[in-house]
């Protein structure tokens, strides 16, 4: 292959002027996805690898030259509203997401597109907090696609036609797909949102080839079913925990890790009493059969939102003396977690941020709960003390790194809600304490380039946590909160950015500031990196444009 | 690709080119493939007095039927169509009509063209006679894909039915310089080290384009990397040889595929 010929190799056809077409061979098969450290140069998931550890072993950039970053191409979204997508990079092209479900195929060196799949959605698709989809997943030939109208969509890769497009969930009852599928073998695994609509959650996953279900885990248990007893009579059937953020894949346990969201309505507990399992834990599923191995539960009987919809980061590690598979955790609920993936079992759990809605974790790390006075701000705020934005943990510094917000608080106000069919149910309201009463204040998203809030009702950090000690090794302020993930590599790098429009690269050792971009708007996704003929590139997205950075030539 | 195999594979096609040319000679006459004006005008009278009763003047007052825009809730081909008239059906909800052959035909041509006593008739086959034509005598399965089997080349057809009409599916088959759309048009591109890439362009810009290219790979070129650089404007494929009946089933059996949903 010579240097400006770039290929979406394997499929070769030499026979074809013979009229007798050859079928493309597999182009990712599974054992690609499984192996993703053996080959950087690419980010076959969401994640970029099972474990999601986002650190890459790629080298060419480094904390001497990366000042030498320039942007090699930019791709401007067509649709307004946050750009959330993670893109995939496989073989030199970029499968990449916008609003609210368009698919593209981008050459990964100059950024031009080879075809573009548009989604039209149901009208009667709704979701809490904007029209986001996370990504896409791909094994062999195919892009998989969740749909805001809660379809999940097979494309060729080569073309981007539709090759099947299933219903996931019934629209009307507001279920929705913003999460990246994850591929595990010959199955696509995908969540549904909802948790704000009194959906009942669930996961559920599909043969690859043909879209049939394979298996459906509830994350609300049925009757009869262990857990169930922890909701009170029809509770259940509209209580959330809804799965929106890819998870994590042991393949030596065989177990994927997801996070499930909040229970519903969301902010008045008293109205679904009990601990409302398995809302705000971690749940290990057996990829092939849907079955639950284990739980735990971070946040019982929640009455803050503090979905645990994060990344559940897989790590091998020494702990306290013997080698162990850890799971790393940093929830909304302001507390680090660590746990032991092969039974769930609970080893340390310390608060990064300031958290008064409980005054510990007991020795199973269930939370002393200490509800607030009616009136009185609760701490983290509503959005937590972290969120979905994807973690990132370095085998080289052995440290966790996260985006934080610090000094944010909410003041929440129940209401009783009455369950109606695809319409909002969320148990009341809240409102981010700020110094002033009636001042701007921090929401979803950022829409505005001016920071009216400012700090003064909270700020971002990105937090160097090491995991065996529950303390952060260094931490980097921010003006403003961050929804953007972390990206490692070998060389010490740590990239990331946030809603002020910056990109920056830090040194994950020490947090010093290497080299930074103006990109002018919000990031609220993660960051990667691929290699394409030789060269390392950096793609990030800010406001509605996607720049892929290079070293200068 | 082995340098052999690439000259073996050149000389292949210009052997093909020189074949498919000669067999051009053959050429179709569209009135082959389409019903007269004076046989749409009389079915338009036909239809008026025999079938606007309950289909309504624009054809569309019965359930998942619009015989203006060719919806029918089984039909496909013409034949269908003669036979549901001819024989009835829904258990007596339509009845038989004995009509004279001309006027038969008539009704057809005013359905295919859409209402429009001045428009034009194209004849739809049989859809199972077209499908195996489409993969054997027809050739179309060598460039073509239809729902995730068969090549890149050409570009996919899963759901061209529902996007083209009857007549631009002929025009395709019976001109197919005509209906190549600018941005199919075939790329021929000579890399610094000589590497000749051909390919069906799917995107392009002052200083880059995209493509298939011949063995199925998508590929960028930068232009600037180039030493040649052409944009044909003539379709790989030659006018269809197929019989006007042959023609009419591909059609039918083009109008069949309409996407996935």
């Amino acid at each position: 292959m010579n240097r400006f010929q770039r290929a979406a190799t394997a499929g070769v056809f030499a026979l074809l002027a013979l009229g007798a077409a050859v079928n493309a061979g597999a182009q990712v098969p599974y054992e690609r996805i499984l192996n993703a450290a053996d080959e950087p140069e690419n980010w076959l998931t969401y994640h970029g690898s099972y474990s999601s550890l986002r650190f890459s072993t790629l080298s060419q950039i480094t904390t001497e030259n990366v000042t030498d970053l320039e942007s090699k191409w930019v791709l401007q979204n067509q649709v307004f509203g946050a750009w959330q997508s993670n893109p995939i990079v496989v073989d030199g092209i970029m499968y990449i997401t916008e609003r609210p479900n368009d698919v593209m195929a981008v050459d990964a060196v100059t950024g031009r597109v080879f075809w573009m799949y548009r989604h039209t959605n149901d009208e009667a698709a709704a979701v809490c907090c904007g029209a986001n989809n996370r990504g896409v997943a791909v094994l062999d030939d195919k892009v998989f696609m969740g749909t805001l109208d809660a379809r999940l969509i097979a494309l060729d890769r080569t073309n981007g036609q539709p090759l099947w497009d299933i219903e996931v969930a019934d629209v009307n009852q507001a279920y929705s797909i913003t999460m990246a599928p994850l591929v595990v073998k010959d199955k696509v695994l995908v969540g549904v949102g909802g948790g704000e609509f009194g959906i009942r959650g669930f996961i559920a996953a599909y043969d690859a080839d043909t879209g049939e279900e394979a298996w459906r885990f509830y994350t609300i248990p049925g009757p009869g079913e262990p857990g169930h007893e922890t909701w009170e009579g029809d509770d259940w059937e509209h209580g959330g925990a809804p799965i929106w953020l890819t998870g994590s894949y042991d393949a030596e346990l065989n177990l994927t890790y997801w996070g499930v969201g909040n229970p519903g309505p969301d902010w008045n507990p008293g109205q679904r009493p009990g601990d409302n399992l398995y809302s705000d834990a971690v749940i290990a599923l057996n990829p092939d059969t849907g079955e639950l191995d284990w739980y735990f539960q971070f946040t019982p009987n929640d009455g803050y939102d503090y979905d645990a919809v994060q990344v559940p980061l897989l790590v091998d590690m020494e702990w306290e003396g013997e080698a162990r598979k850890l799971m790393l955790w940093a929830n909304r609920n302001g507390y680090f977690y660590v746990l032991d993936r092969t039974d769930g079992e609970f080893l340390s759990g310390t608060p990064f941020v300031k958290v008064n809605w409980s005054s510990g974790l007991d020795e199973n790390g269930r939370p002393i709960q200490t509800p607030q006075p009616a009136g009185a701000p609760t701490w983290p705020g509503n959005q937590g003390g972290t969120n979905w934005y994807p973690p990132s943990y370095s085998p080289r510094t052995e440290l966790f790194y996260f985006a934080a917000w610090e000094d944010y608080a909410t003041i929440y106000e129940p209401e009783e809600s009455v369950y109606r069919e695809g319409r909002m149910f969320l148990g009341g309201g809240f409102r981010v304490l700020s110094p002033t009463e009636g001042a701007p204040t921090i929401g979803i998203g950022r829409s505005t380039p001016i920071n009216n809030w400012t700090d003064a009702v909270g700020h971002g950090s990105v937090i160097a946590m090491d995991p065996r000690t529950g303390e952060a090794k260094w931490k980097y302020d921010q003006f403003d909160v961050s929804d953007s993930g972390m990206l490692t590599t070998e060389t010490n790098l740590l990239f990331t950015g946030g809603r002020e429009g910056y990109f920056h690269a830090l040194d994950a050792r020490t947090g010093e500031l290497l080299w930074k971009a103006s990109l002018g708007a919000q990031i609220v996704m993660a960051p990667i990196t691929f290699m394409v003929d030789g060269k390392q590139y950096v793609s990030v997205i800010s406001g509605h444009t996607l720049v892929t950075f290079g070293l200068r030539d | 690709m082995p340098r052999l195999r690439r000259l073996f594979l050149s000389a292949l096609a210009a052997l093909l080119l020189v074949f498919s040319f000669t067999r051009d000679v053959a050429a179709q006459a569209l009135g082959d493939h389409q019903y007269t004006s004076a046989a749409i005008e009389a079915g338009s009278r036909v239809y008026t007095s025999e079938c606007a009763l309950c289909h309504g003047a624009n054809g569309d007052e019965e359930d998942a039927i619009n015989l203006r825009l060719g919806q029918f809730r089984r039909a496909q081909s013409d034949q269908d169509l003669r036979d549901v008239i001819t024989g009835g059906i829904g258990g007596g909800r339509m009845p038989a009509f004995d009509l004279q052959p001309d006027e038969l035909v008539g009704i057809i041509a005013y359905i295919r063209a859409g209402f429009d006593a001045s428009g034009v008739a194209v004849k739809v086959g049989d859809a199972a006679r077209g499908e195996e034509l489409f993969g054997g005598d027809g050739g179309c399965a060598s460039c073509h894909r239809v729902n995730g089997r068969g090549p890149y080349l050409g570009p996919d057809l899963s759901d061209i039915g529902a996007i083209r009409t009857p007549a631009a599916l002929q025009r395709a088959l019976l001109d197919p310089d005509a209906a190549l759309r600018p941005i199919d048009r075939p790329i021929r591109a000579v890399t610094r080290d000589g590497e000749t890439i051909r390919g069906r362009r799917l995107n392009e810009d002052t200083y880059t384009v995209q493509l298939i290219d011949s063995q199925q790979r998508l590929i960028s070129l930068v232009k600037a990397d180039l030493t040649e650089y052409e944009v044909g404007s003539t379709s790989d494929k030659r006018p269809t040889t197929l019989s006007a009946d042959a023609v009419a089933d591909l059609i039918g059996y083009l109008l069949t595929l309409r996407g996935i949903r």
